[in-house]
């Protein structure tokens, strides 16, 4: 079409801006095509044996089958919310499966795929949708941090985490999530200059979906996010987000970096939120549904299963195995969530401190004491 | 062994214990290094204990305060300096949204052993924001501890206790009492970091001051003595939890309570105690329960800052009311 060229179609008002295709993306990351296709990049290399391949799909597919279930859960009323990550699938899982043991991500509310990838109880985290508590998975011990709603705070967290490995000698890294809206907060910018002038091994990792609820990315920044890094004095890539192999390289790489005492690296995962940003939100009010087509053609998981089966990788055994694994999954989840139960009402005293200060002691007593009062009214 | 010192030395004599007693202490803020900070209250510290015990922070209170919440997951007890009260504001997110909440998000497995170092209160001469006095933002805060010291025996072993403490804290130190001298036991037992106490005993009204106003409470006080009435002054020293037993016991006594503070009058902790001193002294207040503040503007340029501080003549015009009644 021509400048000249009548049409009722929206015209993208800042040139190279807008609508975020991904064609002339000459510094994207790309190991798997969206047809399937194999490809190589000069600067990163994959070794992954066909069992890693498999697991990967496998991940991505019972990753989504979580997200879609908790979505249904939510319409139906057992969740009080739901962030799905429809889309992102691969972005989390290639980024969760670059951990380490030892290593630690510090998450937003969002990253339900790295949660799985780390060994996360599903249920635990949707006791949080749920509201029965406020993240009841063990930070430590998954290597997996709370959730984090405040938009960016987590960054300087893992910076801060991230430090203290530097101090203990610990051949680790922390893995910082944010998305392309949090790069707009101060307390990032501040976090990647602390990373930056203390050398500390964290890896951010900006998930780019391309809005932030419904601002769009060009509301944020006016250069691609990942050159923002070179103005922090460490490196910034740009990656496929939609490829697993790709961010699984690119992540494993800045993590063995970091490690290696090399400082941070800040990714940009190119990706796109198929969803809405959560279940209280309208995306048909600030996006066109051909923008959404578009990237149903990079689907994070079907270039995955098309590259298993062209190449011999995966037969119809496997895959229907998957699928049966992901059925089991999705019923443990809809009978899990409709068992989370709240904890007993005494515990919103109970964690507030580590040495609870009298007067929260008394309030405590006087709750328990008020309450006692209609044990057994309507009996 | 006993010592003369002023609060400043104290708190300096405080950290390095604190960081001798225990490796995990980090100090952290702007400054504090080779400077040992605007005050001083950090000096020859990073040349004793390094560059990594003692973090000259990049200039960012956020920053200072978020890093802290990552080194306290991962073990270490993050000592924060924020220059002046004004400068907190900044950090107040994370303290607000992270440091106050984490231990309760994750029951208690992620502990938040930080201090945060505040030199608070006016009376110095300076220009805006490096005199304000924003306890009540903190005291309001479920998750946080606030103390607040005026004493240099207080600053000495006050330090240590709350660096040693697994909760985070606030420590307001009152910056223009930082070169006032006092008695430090070095190897006695400390008085309880939560803990009010009774410095002046007297019959007539029940005078309560932290911080900075304490001193102002006992010059009060020595002048209503040369007119023949007897002030008990309290020194809260901790402003979450508040300690108020010995105040009610005071009260009971006297019938009359006056609290003294610097922040402006509205919501600050003045009415918090007044409430609970009426609500549990009802029937042996001979007055209500009278606050003596700040007024509730921004704080004024220095030439006008005696205007606005509560000085000895209002405290002492307070005490006159609430023995009229």
């Amino acid at each position: 079409m021509t400048a000249l060229s009548h049409t009722t179609e929206v015209v993208d008002p800042v040139p190279g801006a807008g609508a975020p295709h991904l064609p002339d993306q000459p510094d994207l990351v790309q190991l798997l095509t969206p047809e399937g296709e194999r490809v190589e990049h000069p600067d990163y290399a994959l070794d992954v044996t066909a069992e890693e391949l498999r697991g990967l799909y496998r991940d991505l597919v019972l990753v989504r089958r979580w997200d879609s279930e908790a979505t249904a859960l939510q319409r139906q009323g057992e969740l009080g919310l739901w962030a799905s990550l429809l889309g992102q699938e691969a972005a989390q899982v290639g980024a969760g499966r670059a951990l380490a043991a030892d290593d630690m991500a510090f998450p937003t509310y969002r990253e339900h795929g790295v949660a799985w990838t780390r060994g996360v109880d599903p249920l635990h985290v949707l006791s949080l949708f749920r509201g029965v508590d406020q993240g009841g998975w063990d930070p430590v011990t998954t290597g997996f941090n709370l959730y984090t709603v405040v938009i960016g705070a987590q960054t300087l967290h893992a910076t801060g985490y991230a430090m203290g490995m530097q101090r203990d000698g610990a051949e680790s890294a922390t893995l910082a999530f944010l998305g392309d809206g949090a790069t707009s907060q101060g307390e990032v910018n501040e976090a990647l200059i602390w990373a930056s002038t203390f050398a500390a091994p964290v890896v951010f990792f900006c998930q780019n979906n391309q809005y932030a609820i419904s601002a769009p990315i060009e509301r944020q920044s006016r250069v691609p996010l990942f050159q923002r890094a070179a103005g922090f004095g460490f490196p910034g890539v740009r990656v496929d987000g939609n490829d697993v192999l790709a961010v699984l390289a690119v992540t494993r790489a800045a993590l063995a970096a970091a490690r290696d005492g090399q400082g941070p690296t800040f990714i940009e995962a190119f990706t796109y939120r198929m969803g809405a940003h959560t279940t209280s939100d309208d995306p048909t009010r600030y996006r066109l549904a051909s923008e959404l087509e578009e990237w149903k053609l990079r689907d994070p998981i079907a270039r995955v299963k098309a590259h298993l089966s062209r190449s011999g990788i995966a037969d119809a055994d496997f895959f229907a195995g998957v699928e049966a694994d992901a059925d089991a999954l999705a019923e443990r989840i809809r009978s899990g969530t409709r068992e989370l139960a709240p904890p007993a009402p005494t515990e919103i005293f109970d964690h507030v401190y580590a040495e609870m200060p009298p007067e929260l002691a008394r309030q405590r007593a006087e709750f328990v004491e008020y309450h006692s009062r209609f044990e057994g009214a309507g009996q | 062994m006993t010592e003369t010192l002023t609060i400043g030395k104290a708190l300096n004599l405080g950290l390095r214990r604190a960081m001798e007693d225990d490796a995990k202490v980090v100090l952290m803020g702007e400054d504090i290094g080779r400077l040992g900070g605007v005050f001083r209250i950090t000096d020859g510290l990073q040349k004793d204990f390094g560059e990594d015990r003692v973090v000259d922070t990049p200039l960012a209170e956020a920053g200072i305060l978020g890093t802290a919440v990552g080194l306290a997951m991962r073990g270490y007890r993050p000592v924060c300096e924020i220059q002046f009260d004004g400068f907190v504001f900044p950090a107040v997110n994370q303290i607000v949204t992270q440091v106050a909440k984490l231990h309760a998000r994750s029951k208690g497995r992620l502990p938040m052993p930080i201090v945060v170092r505040i030199p608070f209160g006016g009376g110095i001469g300076a220009v805006e924001h490096h005199s304000e006095s924003p306890e009540g933002y903190f005291v309001h805060t479920a998750g946080l501890k606030v103390v607040a010291i005026s004493s240099p025996a207080d600053a000495y072993w006050g330090i240590q206790q709350a660096v040693a403490h697994p909760d985070p804290i606030i420590f307001l130190e009152p910056k223009r009492r930082y070169w006032d001298k006092g008695e430090v036991d070095l190897d006695g037992a400390p008085a309880p970091l939560f803990a009010s106490r009774v410095v002046r005993g007297g019959d007539d009204v029940t005078v309560l001051a932290y911080g900075p106003m304490v001193k102002t409470a006992l010059q009060a006080a020595e002048a209503a003595a040369e007119e023949g009435r007897s002030l008990e002054v309290v020194d809260l020293r901790t402003l979450s939890p508040l300690d108020l037993e010995p105040v009610y016991a005071s009260v009971r006594r006297t019938g009359r309570c006056v609290v003294v503070h610097e922040a402006p009058l509205t919501l600050g902790l003045g009415a918090e105690i007044a409430a609970r001193v009426t609500e549990t002294c009802f029937h042996s207040l001979e007055a209500p329960v009278l606050r003596v503040g700040g007024y509730d503007t921004p704080y004024p340029p220095s030439k006008l800052e005696e205007d606005y501080l509560p000085d000895l003549d209002r405290v002492l015009d307070a005490v006159d009311r609430a023995l009229g009644f």
